[in-house]
C-alpha cells in the first residue's frame, strides 16, 4: 500500500506511517438554469453569453433562490446520511477577483443545508465509512482566460453556477480509499440525478486535505496540512495523496520540525505531467472572508415533512442495488456495477425482468449489446426507443433458442432502427433457429457423411475425440447456414456418434 | 385650464382631456431650467424622452386609452434608482456615464401607470449622507434658502419637489434619507415598512434597511405614489407578498379613537427648541382635534445611532465591494497589478464619507471584531424592534421630530462627520425595526425654515400611518406654502 508504509522502512518495532486524507468536493448541481437567476447553465456557450444583471452582479440586482438547486442538495445530504437544518441561511464570502462580479460568493457558513452524515463505499472487498461534515450549496465564480498574451479576459457564463461543497470528516487513509470514495461518490451523483458530474467538464472537482502521522519510538508526530486544489480527476486524486503521503514523511525526515502547528498549513496544485504537487501558498495569516448572512435573501425553513418526502422519495442507492443485482439476479459483479452505473438504465433492466425475461441472460444482453448500441449513439438504453416489452421477447427468444448469439446484436440493432418485434426480425432476416428434426438430422448426416476422417476419431477412444466432435458440430451449423439450434444439434450429432460406436 | 397643483388631480385632468401631459411636463422642464442651475437638484435630465412620453400619453387618451393612475405626472428618480433613460450614477464617479441595462422595478411600476420620468436626481454618493454634499457632483442647494443644505441622501429629491420642479419624486431611505430632507424641504415623505416595495433596482446601501418612498407635495399624493409602487415582487426576495391596501381611498381616521405615541426621552437634549415647539404645538393639534396622547417608551433608541453605523456600514462595504474598476470605473492607468487596479480605482474614484463607511463596515465585519461589532449591532436591532412592539401596544402612531433642527448652512457640517451622524438620531430607528414612517411639513422656524412632523406606525400600517397623516394636513396649510424662490422663478 501506498498510504501505509511498512514499519521498517522508517524505523523501528511499531514504528509507522498513516496517512490522513479528508477530502472537499464540489459538485455541479445538474439544474438547467443558475443558483440565483434564470440564466441557463451551459459549459459550450460563447464567453458571456448566459449572463444576466444578476449573475454579473450588475447595481441593484438581487438574487432570488433556484428552488431546484435546494432540493438537490436536499436530496444529496439525504443520500449521504446527514441531518438536514431545519433553516438554513446564506452568507456572503468576501474576497476580490476579477471572475467575481459582487466581489462577494453567496455561500453557506454556519446553517448548511446537510450535516453530519456518513457515506459508505467499497475498497478492495471491504465496506468503508467516511463522515460527512456538511455539505453546503453556493454559486461558482466566472473564469479568467489568460489566452490572449498581456491581457486577462473575463467569462462570466459560469458566474452563480449552483455548486454543492461536500465536506467530510478526514477518516480517508490511503490513496485507493480516496479513489474509491470519489468514484462512488460520483456515482452517486449521478444515480440521484444531482449532477451529470461529468469530470472533462469540470462539474466534480476534488480537494484533498492530506497530512501524516508518523510514530517514532512510541510517539506521534503530525505533519502539516497540504490542501490539493482543484482536481478533477479520480486518479489525480490518488496520486496527489500518495505523493503528498511521501513528501511530507521526507520533510519530517529532513526536519523534524516540520509538524502541525510550527509550521502552516499549505495550499499546492497538482502537476499530473511531472507526478508532483508544487507550493501555491502558505495559510499563515489564513485570508479574512467577512462571513456575514446575506442580506438579499431570508433564511428558509425546510420544514421535517419535506424533509421526511424526500427521505422517502430517495432511491435505492447504487452500493446497495449493485450488492442487490447481484443476489437477486446473478449478475456478475462487473455487470451489475454497468447497469447500475445508470440508474434509468437500471430501472429499464428491472422492468424488463418484470416481464417475465431471464435476468442473467438479460444482463449479459444489456452490457454485450444494448450498451453497445447505446454508446455509439452516445445515449441511454431507455433512450434507444426500444420497450421493456421489445427488449425482454428478444431475451425470450434467445433463451428459448429461436435464435443464436451472433443473430442477437444483428435483430438489435434492427430494434432500434425500427419498430418490428424480434422474433418478426429473427424470421424477416432469415435468423430464426432451426428447431426442425427432420432439417437438423439431415445437416447432420450431411455433415458426417462430408467428414469421414473426423467421424472416425470422434467416435474412438483417443484424446482427439472431443476436438473432433467440437469440428464436426462446426461444421454442421456451417451447413446450417447458422440457422441450426445448437442444443439440437448436439444432441442429435451426439445420437448418432453414439450408434457408429455401436453403443 | 390652469395646470393642477398635485399628482393626483393632474393625472385626473389629463385623462380627461382637459390638460395635456406635453403642457404639464414643459411647465416642469421651464422650470427646471429656470432653477436647476442655482438649485442643482438634477443630474441629469432627459427632456427629450419626457416630451417624447407625454405626447404618446396624449395620444393614448385621445385614443380613448386610459395610461393609468399617474397619467401625465411629471416626476424625478433618485440616481440611486436604475433607469434605462438616463443614467444611475449614484452621485459617484465610480459610476459617472454609467446606464442600467434594465429599470428597477418601481420605475416599471410607475411608467406601467402614465407617469412621466423628467430626470434623475441629485444624492449623498451612495447615499451616504445626510446633506447632499457627499455628492461627486456638486450639492444641491434647499429650495427655502439656497445657502443652506436640503437634506439627504435624498436631497435632489425633495429639493425637486419642494421648488414645483416635478410633482413627486422617488427617494430611498435607509437611515431617514426620505424624510429628512422632506423635511428640511418642507414636503411630504414616506419611509415605507421594509419589504413594502421591491429593492430590484434600488443600487444597494444597506440591504437590511434601504427602502423606496414618494416624496410629494400633499399626503394623497404619496398614498398615491406609494399605492403604485408597493407589493410584491418576485425578483426581490425580501419584499412582502402581503395584499396592498387601498390607500386613496382610505385617507380618512377616527381621531376620537386615535392614540398618538409621545416618547418624552426623544424630546430632551440636542432638540432645537423651535423644532420641540413645532412637535408639541402638532400634539396639542391632534389632541385638540379628539385624539388620546399616551407617552410611550423607547428605551434602546439611544443607542439606534451606534446600531445603525455598524450595520449599515457592514452591508454597505459589502455592497459596494463590486465597485473595483474592474467592471466599472475607470482604470488608473499606473496599475500594475490586480490589487493596485482596486486599490487606485477605490482610492480615485471613491469619495470620504463613502471611504469612511466602508472602513468602518469591513472592520466591523472582520474575524475577531464580528461578534463584538456586527452580532451586537444585530441583538441591539432586536431590541429596538421589541421597543416599537411595545410601543404600538397603546398607540396607533408615534410622534416625533424627523430632525433635531431645521436645514443647517452648506458647508456646516461636512468636516465633522459625527454631528452629521446625530442629525439621523430621529430617523434610524424606524429602519432598524422595519416599521413605515412619514415626514409631513409642521410648521417654520423664525428663518423660515421648513420643520418636519415624523409619525411613525407598525410594519405594513402604512394605510392608517398616511390616513392620519392626512388628518392632521387636513387642519394646517404648511404644505400649501412654496419657497419664496418659486415666485421670481
Ligand atoms: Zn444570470
Amino acid at each position: 500500500m501506498v498510504g501505509a508504509r511498512k514499519p521498517e522502512a522508517v524505523g523501528g518495532v511499531g514504528d509507522s506511517v498513516r496517512t490522513v486524507v479528508g477530502l472537499e468536493i464540489h459538485v455541479q448541481l445538474g439544474t438547467l438554469t443558475k443558483l440565483f437567476c434564470g440564466c441557463e447553465v451551459r459549459t459550450d456557450a460563447p464567453p458571456n453569453s448566459c449572463v444576466c444583471e444578476v449573475c454579473l452582479g450588475h447595481p441593484g440586482s438581487l438574487p432570488m433562490l433556484n428552488r431546484e438547486a435546494l432540493e438537490l442538495s436536499i436530496r444529496a445530504g439525504l443520500a449521504l446520511n446527514c441531518e438536514i437544518a431545519p433553516v438554513t441561511r446564506w452568507d456572503r464570502k468576501s474576497y476580490f477577483y476579477p471572475d467575481l462580479p459582487k466581489s462577494y460568493q453567496i455561500s453557506q457558513f454556519d446553517h448548511p443545508v446537510a450535516e453530519n452524515g456518513f457515506f459508505e463505499f467499497e475498497v478492495g472487498g471491504e465496506t468503508k465509512r467516511v463522515r460527512i461534515r456538511r455539505a453546503h450549496l453556493e454559486e461558482d465564480a466566472g473564469k479568467n482566460v489568460h489566452d490572449t498574451p498581456g491581457c486577462t479576459l473575463v467569462d462570466l457564463n459560469r458566474a452563480g453556477t449552483p455548486l454543492l461543497e461536500i465536506v467530510t470528516e478526514p477518516d480517508i487513509e490511503t490513496p485507493e480509499a480516496a479513489y474509491a470514495f470519489c468514484t462512488e461518490l460520483q456515482r452517486l451523483m449521478v444515480h440521484l440525478g444531482i449532477s451529470e458530474a461529468s469530470m472533462q467538464k469540470g462539474q466534480m472537482r476534488f480537494e484533498p486535505n492530506v497530512n501524516v502521522v508518523i510514530t517514532r519510538d512510541g510517539v506521534e508526530y503530525k505533519t502539516p496540512i497540504s490542501e490539493v486544489k482543484n482536481i478533477n480527476s479520480f486518479r489525480f486524486v490518488r496520486d496527489a495523496i500518495a505523493f503528498e503521503t511521501s513528501r511530507q514523511t521526507d520533510a519530517w525526515e529532513a526536519d523534524n520540525g516540520y509538524v502541525l502547528g510550527e509550521k502552516p498549513n499549505e495550499n499546492r496544485g497538482w502537476n499530473s505531467d511531472r507526478g508532483v504537487s508544487d507550493f501555491q501558498r502558505s495559510k499563515e495569516g489564513a485570508e479574512d472572508y467577512r462571513y456575514f448572512p446575506d442580506p438579499d435573501l431570508l433564511p428558509i425553513e425546510i420544514p421535517s415533512n419535506v424533509v421526511a418526502r424526500f427521505r422517502d422519495d430517495l432511491p435505492e442507492l447504487p452500493v446497495a442495488m449493485r450488492k442487490r443485482f447481484l443476489v437477486e439476479y446473478g449478475l456478475s459483479a462487473s455487470d451489475a456495477e454497468t447497469i447500475v452505473s445508470c440508474r434509468a438504465t437500471a430501472a429499464l433492466f428491472e422492468r424488463v425482468v418484470s416481464l417475465g425475461a431471464a435476468a442473467d441472460v438479460c444482463g449479459k444482453q444489456f452490457v454485450n449489446v444494448w450498451a453497445s448500441l447505446a454508446n455509439a449513439r452516445d445515449v441511454t438504453i431507455g433512450e434507444l426507443g426500444v420497450s421493456a416489452e421489445r427488449i425482454a421477447e428478444l431475451v425470450t427468444i434467445t433463451v428459448g433458442g429461436m435464435i443464436n448469439k451472433s443473430a442477437v446484436s444483428k435483430i438489435a440493432e434492427a430494434m432500434v432502427d425500427g419498430d418490428a418485434s424480434p422474433t418478426a426480425l429473427a424470421e424477416t432476416m432469415g435468423l430464426l433457429q432451426v428447431r426442425d428434426t427432420g432439417a437438423t438430422e439431415a445437416w447432420v448426416d450431411k455433415a458426417l457423411s462430408q467428414n469421414e476422417e473426423a467421424v472416425g476419431e470422434a467416435i474412438s477412444v483417443s484424446k482427439k475425440a472431443k476436438a473432433a466432435t467440437g469440428f464436426l458440430r462446426g461444421q454442421i451449423m456451417k451447413l446450417s447456414e447458422g440457422k441450426a439450434d445448437p442444443k439440437m444439434v448436439g444432441e442429435v450429432l451426439e445420437g448418432k456418434l453414439r450408434e457408429l460406436r455401436g453403443e | 385650464m390652469s395646470i393642477p397643483e398635485t399628482a393626483y388631480e393632474l393625472a385626473a385632468v389629463v385623462r380627461e382631456q382637459g390638460v395635456r401631459a406635453v403642457d404639464a411636463t414643459r411647465q416642469c422642464l421651464d422650470r427646471i431650467v429656470a432653477l436647476d442651475g442655482e438649485l442643482h437638484c438634477f443630474l441629469h435630465v432627459c427632456g427629450e424622452y419626457a416630451i417624447a412620453r407625454a405626447t404618446e400619453i396624449d395620444r393614448a387618451v385621445d385614443a380613448g386609452h386610459d395610461p393609468g393612475r399617474l397619467t401625465g405626472v411629471p416626476i424625478a428618480i433618485k440616481d440611486n434608482i436604475c433607469t434605462t433613460s438616463s443614467p444611475t450614477t449614484c452621485g459617484s464617479k465610480m459610476l459617472a456615464g454609467f446606464v442600467s441595462g434594465y429599470d428597477a422595478h418601481v420605475v416599471e411600476c410607475l411608467e406601467r401607470e402614465g407617469a412621466i420620468v423628467l430626470g434623475k436626481t441629485n444624492l449623498d454618493e451612495f447615499s451616504m449622507g445626510s446633506s447632499a454634499e457627499n455628492s461627486a457632483f456638486g450639492p444641491t442647494c434647499n429650495p427655502w434658502d439656497t445657502s443652506r443644505v436640503p437634506g439627504g441622501s435624498s436631497g435632489g429629491s425633495a429639493a425637486a419637489v419642494a421648488a414645483r420642479m416635478v410633482y413627486a419624486a422617488l427617494g430611498s431611505d435607509t437611515g431617514g434619507s426620505i424624510r429628512q430632507p422632506a423635511a428640511y424641504c418642507g414636503v411630504v415623505g414616506v419611509k415605507p415598512s421594509y419589504g413594502r416595495v421591491s429593492r430590484r433596482g434600488l443600487v444597494s446601501y444597506g440591504s437590511s434597511l434601504d427602502q423606496v418612498g414618494p416624496i410629494t407635495r400633499n399626503v394623497r399624493d404619496a398614498a398615491l405614489f406609494l399605492q403604485v409602487i408597493a407589493g410584491n415582487d418576485d425578483r426581490d426576495a425580501t419584499c412582502d407578498r402581503r395584499a396592498v391596501p387601498d390607500y386613496i381611498n382610505n385617507l380618512t381616521c377616527e381621531v376620537s379613537s386615535l392614540r398618538i405615541g409621545v416618547c418624552q426621552e426623544l424630546l430632551g437634549d440636542g432638540l432645537d427648541s423651535q423644532v420641540r415647539e413645532a412637535v408639541r404645538h402638532a400634539t396639542s393639534q391632534f389632541v385638540d382635534a379628539g385624539a388620546t396622547m399616551v407617552s410611550v417608551t423607547l428605551p434602546h433608541a439611544k443607542y439606534a445611532t451606534a446600531c445603525y453605523y455598524l450595520i449599515a456600514t457592514a452591508e454597505a462595504s459589502s455592497n459596494l465591494a463590486r465597485f473595483t474598476g474592474v467592471h466599472y470605473g475607470n482604470r488608473s492607468a499606473n496599475s500594475e497589478t490586480i490589487e493596485e487596479l482596486h486599490e487606485n480605482a477605490r482610492g480615485e474614484l471613491l469619495g470620504n464619507e463613502v471611504k469612511r463607511r466602508i472602513l468602518l463596515g469591513t472592520y466591523a465585519l472582520s474575524s475577531g471584531y464580528y461578534d463584538q461589532y456586527y452580532r451586537k449591532a444585530a441583538k441591539v436591532r432586536t431590541l429596538i424592534t421589541q421597543d416599537f412592539e411595545k410601543a404600538f401596544e397603546n398607540a396607533d402612531v408615534v410622534i416625533t421630530p424627523v430632525a433635531p433642527t431645521t436645514a443647517f448652512p452648506i458647508g456646516d457640517k461636512v468636516n465633522d462627520p459625527l454631528a452629521m451622524y446625530l442629525s439621523d438620531v430621529y430617523t434610524i430607528s424606524a429602519n432598524l425595526a422595519g416599521v413605515c414612517a412619514a415626514s409631513i411639513p409642521c410648521g417654520f422656524d423664525t428663518s423660515g425654515l421648513p420643520i418636519g412632523l415624523q409619525l411613525t406606525a407598525p410594519a405594513y400600517c402604512e394605510q392608517s400611518l398616511l390616513a392620519i397623516a392626512q388628518t392632521y394636513e387636513s387642519h394646517t396649510d404648511h404644505h400649501l406654502q412654496t419657497p419664496p424662490l418659486i415666485g421670481t422663478s
